[in-house]
């Protein structure tokens, strides 16, 4: 028994700290205000290994275990939420179904680049009238010789309008139940592929999302990700893991939210003193240092199961994810409502951080599996096993 | 990092499943109607090596750490948590003793304990609690012979225990003023007030002590004189690894008796489904907490602050958890004898004894202060 970090992940969290607070941080608010786009961090997270951290190195990624991959998430969502989930998205949810189910020739083609921050990747599973049922998906992909043929939309696909690939989900043999949809690979350029405007949304203004229309879009069956109606499949999998990297993100954004009022009830005076001096205050910090504590062992121990489960397929961590995604998500919410409290209007105020922070905090407990997603999970869970 | 159990650890926590199903289960409620855990409980506890479980083989204890002392107060817990107070008072009186005491007081007292005898902390009086440098209990030097004189109240075990570990003033006022004593439980001059008559823990006896010229000798004295605070809070660090883990094991059971009655019920409601989410995901959090804290503890590294987040975090959190598990019984969770009325009553006080909600939150935002 020994929660403490070993060596190599200590070094991996010093070496996004370093970056998170030397490059990211800077312009975070910035990013946020004007929505953009933060092309430079994406590429710089691609030169330090960011975009690929538990992708082998046999595949051009850093080659580093799960836990690290959260450490790293922690740290560059504490300083912008949005590069976080840029980076989330790439890791979990386009890299990762991609070294799991893709074939030889697919890894050797996307993972590189992807890992390197030359190629992007998104996640195409929710539609519009589809979000946490996924096995209701109108977007279809019909066989056509040695291709497929991909109709229907996409919606809320972070990453999706600067994505050079999309891993997207289509029913393929409808009325199969979990059979019924596949995977596939759609590079950027394919016609019939076409991205839309950015969404315009609560928080995390700088990572763009956008609806993806598919219309008449052929690729060839190489491109298939998987088996025919693995998707589903897949499309949990891959979640499992996405979840691990969300957690973080929440946990990233509290922690900066906790650290700034932290320090801002130290220097904040009223009444002839320090706020930080009134019980009222250090009861909030206290509860919200638990609550830090409490996700981040949780994110842990899911990011320490998934590192056992690729080596031992008895190894599940369906649970644990969706407990760490649960609690931390939650806890974002509750954590940077408090240290926004402790600001007071300036907290409000567009000209500091905390405002941004706790509007970041929301999707969390929306995407990649709403918090009613997880309690399904996990009651489901609880139910039967344990 | 790694979560993995050792084959010592194992074993004592096994042990204490197997004896709590076995041997607890289905005499816990008796305990409770009659107010009264039997000696034999304890004393069946002690061969199993529970007793002293964080003290050294060479002085009777099982050398098996804090991370196998939490497992084993959650697992004893989570039957009965009359039996698992006085273990737990009785384990960190061991590990006091094999910490501050001098060798005569190691062999003489750490061997009773881990066979079963009881051992007890006479810390709070009527006005010290939560600031222990409130007490008013004194001990005078006269001739070689300390003489003590006070009140100690809220003693688990104050009646029954072989030796209690009594704090009183020997020079002055504030926190190096408090000195420690080791008083045998059948000292002259050592009386019990009345057992107090509780809202939980009923099978475990909460008593005041009057010490009316209690005399012990020099060698009494645990650890150097005016170092008693630095004891206390030793103990108290430690002490709360075990009321965290006691809290985990409470509300485990409550969880595990709602479970069941959902489970047989047929296809619960998505509200009733989420509620026992929400206490799993709680739970599993508050045992990473403290078996956080008791893997610092084992590692020698600093864990107070560990131990406040992981009491303060896991006993409200049980203490909800155990009403939401009475709810999920329905009607039948309300009965005298359902486990889950039980847990909700003996999982109060761990929100009160061996620190307040409040006095952890104090040390978690003094911790945080400091750092941030």
């Amino acid at each position: 028994m020994d929660l403490s970090l070993t060596e190599e992940q200590q070094l991996i969290q010093q070496s996004a700290r370093d970056f998170a607070r030397g490059q990211v941080e800077p312009l975070a608010r910035a990013l946020d205000k004007a929505g953009r786009w933060p092309a430079e961090l994406v590429k710089a997270m691609g030169e330090l290994g960011f975009m690929g951290v538990a992708v082998p190195e046999e595949y051009g990624g850093a080659g580093a275990d799960n836990v690290s991959y959260a450490l790293a998430m922690e740290e560059i969502s504490a300083a912008c939420a949005s590069t976080g989930v840029i980076m989330s998205v790439n890791n979990s949810l386009a890299s990762d179904p991609i070294l799991k189910f893709g074939t030889e020739e697919q890894k050797r083609e996307w993972l590189a680049p992807m890992a390197g921050g030359q190629k992007l990747g998104c996640f195409g599973l929710t539609e519009p009238s589809s979000g946490s049922d996924a096995s209701d998906m109108q977007t279809t992909a019909v066989r056509d010789g040695d291709e497929w043929v991909l109709d229907g939309s996409k919606n809320w696909i972070t990453n999706g309008p600067a994505a050079d690939l999309i891993v997207v989900f289509a029913t393929t043999d409808r009325g199969a139940g979990s059979r019924s949809s596949t995977a596939f690979i759609v590079p950027k350029g394919t016609p019939g592929y076409n991205p839309q405007e950015p969404d315009h949304k609560l928080g995390i203004h700088a990572a763009h999302s956008c609806t993806i229309f598919f219309e008449n879009c052929r690729i060839p069956d190489a491109q298939r990700l998987g088996e025919p109606g693995q998707g589903f499949k897949i499309a949990m999998s891959t979640l499992d893991g996405g979840r691990i990297g969300i957690a973080a993100q929440a946990l990233g954004i509290a922690r900066a939210a906790y650290e700034k009022a932290v320090a801002y009830a130290k220097e904040r005076k009223a009444f002839g003193k320090p706020i930080a001096d009134k019980q009222a205050i250090q009861f909030k910090i206290a509860d919200m240092a638990m609550e830090l504590d409490a996700a981040r062992l949780l994110i842990w121990r899911a990011a320490m199961l998934k590192d056992q489960a690729a080596t031992d397929a008895s190894v599940r961590h369906t649970k644990e994810s969706a407990m760490a995604k649960l609690y931390a998500s939650e806890m974002a919410t509750r954590v940077t409502h408090q240290a926004l409290q402790i600001f007071g209007g300036y907290g409000y105020s567009q000209e500091y951080d905390l405002e941004r922070h706790y509007r970041d905090a929301r999707i969390t407990e929306i995407y990649e599996g709403t918090s009613e997603i997880m309690r399904v999970v996990i009651g489901g869970w609880a139910l039967k096993h344990g | 990092m790694d979560l993995e159990l050792t084959a010592p650890q194992i074993r004592i926590r096994d042990a204490a499943r197997r004896f709590a199903v076995e041997t607890l289960a289905p005499r816990a409620h008796a305990f409770e109607a009659s107010e009264e855990v039997p000696a034999d409980i304890y004393r069946q506890l002690g061969a199993l090596g529970l007793m002293a479980v964080d003290v050294p083989e060479a002085y009777g204890g099982s050398a098996a750490g804090t991370v196998a002392y939490s497992l084993a107060m959650t697992e004893i817990s989570r039957v009965c948590a009359s039996t698992s107070v006085t273990m737990g008072v009785t384990n960190m009186v061991g590990e006091v003793l094999a910490e501050f005491g001098d060798e005569e007081q190691r062999q003489r007292w750490c061997p009773r304990l881990a066979a079963g005898g009881l051992g007890a902390f006479g810390l709070s009086e009527t006005g010290a609690g939560s600031d222990p440098g409130g007490m008013v209990t004194t001990a005078v030097l006269e001739d070689g012979v300390w003489v003590l004189n006070g009140t100690k109240q809220w003693i688990s075990h104050g009646d029954t225990a072989e030796v209690v570990v009594v704090w009183a003033r020997t020079d002055g006022a504030g926190a190096r003023g408090l000195s420690c004593f080791l008083v045998p439980g059948d000292a002259p001059g050592l009386g019990v007030d009345a057992k107090e008559d509780k809202m939980g823990l009923r099978a475990s006896h909460t008593c005041g002590l009057v010490l009316e010229d209690v005399r012990v000798p020099e060698s009494a004295l645990l650890g150097p004189r005016g170092g008693g605070f630095r004891i206390a809070m030793m103990a108290l660090d430690g002490g709360r690894v075990g009321i965290a883990s006691q809290a985990i094991g409470v509300a485990s059971g409550a969880y595990d008796d709602a479970r069941a009655h959902l489970s047989a019920a047929g296809s619960p409601s998505q509200a009733d489904a989420f509620r026992l989410a929400d206490m799993a995901t709680h739970l599993e959090a508050s045992r990473l907490l403290a078996l956080r804290a008791a893997a610092r503890k084992d590692a020698g590294q600093p864990f107070t602050q560990e131990a406040s987040i992981a009491t303060a975090f896991e006993t409200e959190k049980a203490w909800a958890h155990s009403k939401d598990a009475e709810e999920l019984k329905g009607d039948a969770g309300l009965r005298v004898g359902a486990r889950v009325e039980r847990a909700l009553r003996d999982v109060r006080v761990s929100m009160i004894y061996e620190g307040t909600s409040e006095v952890q939150r104090i040390v978690i935002s003094r911790a945080a202060l400091r750092a941030g």
